[in-house]
């Protein structure tokens, strides 16, 4: 793989909080142009101060991030944030806006006009599933978890970011919804080809999604690799994990 | 008379007054949330500063209206030769009702902001809003709903402080209040209080629908944006140039009177004697609370008013107690000259003193005249004094040790009281004010003090240096009121007004046209 095909890169990067307490501990990581990696921990170990450190919602404390070959403390971290979509929990929906406002806040930030985002807001209800002339004018608490979440992804995608951060999307959803929701998300993918940065702590959405998946414990990277190797390495909270994973798939075909 | 008859009666000036009071509540709500909501969101940018700001706020809130008041009026200050705050009048009233509207607007605006749910403003942020984008799109349309709740407290606090503003002649329902409480009427008070509870559950009815329905209400857009800022803008306008207007009409004599009938009746009499005499434009500002006559006065917000010798000695130089009335008038006439550049003209002529009651049949059948007559009778009697004579400086104590007084009880009651506890015979002897209407009234004797207890009251009009001045035919229509009061004949305005009802305006024509002062 050369280096052009690197979209974010992560250089000895740590993060410690002006406590003291150490978050993420020299952090070596590449995510390659058009592909998903999956953060996958436990709570605590890390996922999300990696995410974070990638749109500059922090700034590292020791090393450096670079996106698309340039450090983040470079970059404005306005621009830095228009170029990456970011979906998070359900409650990243704004409650004061309609779904089609929710999925125009970045091209109105942009300074689109307005009836190109209701165009695109169109495009992107369809592309996620969702009827639009039903769904543009609701408030998010007026939608189902599910349908919550796909506005989220169409929101993320509005203004065609090359880089998308989710961080655990689909977290609050019922399994069956879930379940449903991956399977498009899964075909989204492939048709988009973005590059993407997915955070989970379900081992069986890190296999489903995931092209790599990168293990965290206590703000350390404990393996990076297809997901098929971390059923096979011996490290014991990768071994959990693995675990977890066989329980899911024995009592997933009993139902 | 019944509040409905009242109402109809009066409906004019009960729209005047509402008015008034409905001018004072929006205005400084207004200002209070231009102040407020800036103040507010500055708060949830720089944290440190949310300790003494709200805490300001706060102290602000404990502060009793009359006290603030009394702060305000002599103060100065200017902007572009313009005063922004101080005097009496509408101006200052809204001074005061803003630093009580704050609290509830600053504390309001920044728990609403501060509570917005930390993923929504990390979505935001994460979305590359610049922290301006976040907060007019995000964080103040999320918060908007408790910056209204805080915006309905603050609006009903007005509503009912508002009322106190009659006391600084500033207006609104207040005057109803006061005057009922004067008169101890209490279809007058009624009349101010009911419309002013009205309007707070009126404004709180229409804010807490708002409240209610902003919520469903969509995104603050490109245009309603515009038209938010065109309408700060021009709410801006509209309460710089009523603020602006709500100060007092230059060029005008302010005639001022304190807030009790005879006050109310001696300030007509002034105002007319002064319209009659020299046709000068006169304002009349009346009904002054405590001592903000006098503050009111040196400040030059009024050019004149009626004092007593006594008050100003004991309370305005709080000198101790002089008996000998020309000398206690001398001796305030040279303090207020030196001290506050003010004139005392003519005494009017009578002196509403403490006055030393006992029924007429007693006076008859003990022949009473003087107060010493009383003393040597008076051991199976009891008295009846307000709580003023019993705490005062030259009150009981000092009276009882005088005369020799030993009643077999003392009662301390509400003066409002004492004369009918006179004639009801449950007490025998009170002290009540020597022109009071209803001293003739209910036929009962004064009994002359003739061991010089009490400090002389003789009622002067006091009047600013630099409006005699100005205008020297003022001395000469003051001259031509001297003397021209007796103790009875004072009762009797003052029962014409509190007992008949009439209105102090045709009360003092009446009188100067018998005094053939007006024709």
């Amino acid at each position: 793989m050369t280096d052009d095909q690197t979209a974010i890169e992560f250089r000895d990067v740590s993060f410690t909080l002006p406590d003291g307490k150490t978050l993420l501990s020299n952090l070596n990581l590449r995510v390659q142009a058009g592909e998903t990696l999956v953060l996958l921990g436990r709570s605590g170990s890390g996922k999300t101060t990696t995410m974070k450190l990638i749109n500059r919602l922090i700034d590292p404390t020791a090393g450096e991030v670079r996106v698309e070959r340039k450090p983040t403390v470079e970059w404005d971290p306005i621009r830095l944030r228009r170029r990456i979509g970011y979906v998070i929990q359900e409650v990243g929906l704004f409650p004061h806006l309609t779904v089609e406002e929710n999925i125009g806040v970045v091209p109105r930030l942009e300074g689109w006009e307005p009836e190109r985002i209701r165009e695109r807001a169109r495009v992107l209800l369809a592309m996620v599933g969702l009827d639009a002339d039903r769904f543009a004018a609701r408030f998010p608490r007026e939608l189902s978890g599910g349908q919550r979440q796909r506005i989220g992804v169409a929101r993320a995608l509005a203004a065609d970011p090359p880089v998308i951060l989710l961080d655990e999307p689909f977290g609050a959803l019922d399994p069956i919804t879930r379940r449903e929701i991956q399977r498009e998300f899964k075909t989204l993918q492939q048709e988009l080809k973005k590059t993407m940065v997915f955070v989970t702590h379900d081992i069986a959405e890190a296999f489903v999604l995931g092209n790599r998946i990168a293990l965290l414990k206590d703000g350390e990277l404990i393996l990076l690799d297809v997901p098929r190797a971390l059923l096979q390495s011996e490290h014991p909270e990768a071994r959990a994990f693995a675990e977890c994973f066989y329980d899911a798939q024995s009592s997933g075909s009993s139902v | 008379m019944t509040l409905f008859e009242f109402f109809s009666r009066n409906a004019r000036e009960l729209l005047t007054l509402t008015f008034e009071h409905l001018f004072l509540v929006v205005v400084s709500t207004g200002i209070a949330i231009l102040i407020g909501v800036p103040l507010g969101i500055l708060l949830t940018r720089k944290p440190s500063l949310s300790k003494p700001v709200l805490g300001f706020a706060n102290i602000m809130q404990t502060v009793p209206s009359l006290a603030l008041f009394g702060f305000l009026i002599p103060l100065n200050i200017y902007l572009f030769h313009v005063k922004i705050v101080g005097g009496i009048g509408a101006r200052t009233a809204i001074v005061a009702l803003v630093l009580y509207a704050l609290l509830p607007i600053i504390r309001n605006t920044f728990t609403g902001i501060s509570s917005v749910d930390p993923a929504i403003r990390d979505a935001g942020r994460g979305m590359g809003m610049t922290d301006r984008q976040l907060l007019f799109q995000v964080e103040l349309p999320l918060a908007l709903g408790v910056i209204i709740a805080g915006v309905r407290v603050a609006t009903v606090i007005c509503v009912g402080t508002a009322t106190i503003a009659a006391a600084i002649d500033a207006g609104g329902l207040g005057r109803y209040i006061f005057r009922g409480l004067r008169a101890n009427d209490n279809v007058l008070i009624l009349a101010g209080a009911v419309p002013a509870a009205l309007i707070a559950m009126g404004a709180d009815l229409a804010l807490g629908y708002v409240e209610r329905t902003i919520q469903f209400s969509s995104a603050v857009k490109a245009k309603s944006r515009r038209l938010l800022w065109s309408s700060v803008v021009g709410l801006l306008a509209f309460l710089g140039v009523a603020y602006f207007f709500a100060g007092k009409s230059a060029g005008r004599i302010a005639v001022g009177s304190k807030d009790f009938t005879e006050q109310v009746i001696l300030g007509e009499i002034l105002a007319q004697a002064i319209e009659g005499k020299t046709g000068l434009p006169v304002v009349r500002r009346f009904d002054l609370g405590g001592n903000l006559a006098h503050e009111a006065l040196v400040a030059g917000e009024i050019d004149l008013y009626v004092e007593y010798t006594g008050t100003a000695l004991l309370a305005i130089l709080k000198s101790p107690p002089l008996t000998d009335p020309p000398e206690v008038l001398r001796r305030v006439k040279s303090e207020y000259a030196r001290r506050f550049n003010l004139e005392w003209t003519e005494p009017l002529g009578f002196n509403n003193t403490f006055a030393i009651l006992v029924r007429g049949e007693d006076a008859k059948k003990f022949n009473l005249k003087t107060i010493s007559d009383a003393a040597k009778v008076s051991a199976q009697w009891r008295a009846g004094f307000g709580q003023d004579f019993m705490s005062r400086a030259d009150g009981y104590p000092g009276f009882a040790r005088t005369y020799g007084f030993h009643f077999e009880e003392t009662r301390e009651m509400d003066l409002s009281l004492t004369y009918r506890a006179l004639v009801d015979k449950q007490v025998d002897l009170v002290a009540g004010n020597s022109t009071d209407g209803l001293i003739s009234r209910y036929g009962l004797v004064q009994l002359e003090d003739d061991r010089h207890y009490f400090p002389p009251y003789d009622a002067v009009p006091v009047v600013r240096q630099v409006t005699l001045e100005a205008h020297p035919e003022i001395g000469t229509a003051l001259k031509q009121l001297g003397g021209i009061l007796t103790v009875d004949e004072m009762r009797k305005l003052n029962y014409a007004v509190d007992g008949e009802k009439r209105q102090p305006r045709d009360v003092a024509q009446e009188f100067l046209r018998l005094k053939g002062i007006a024709r």
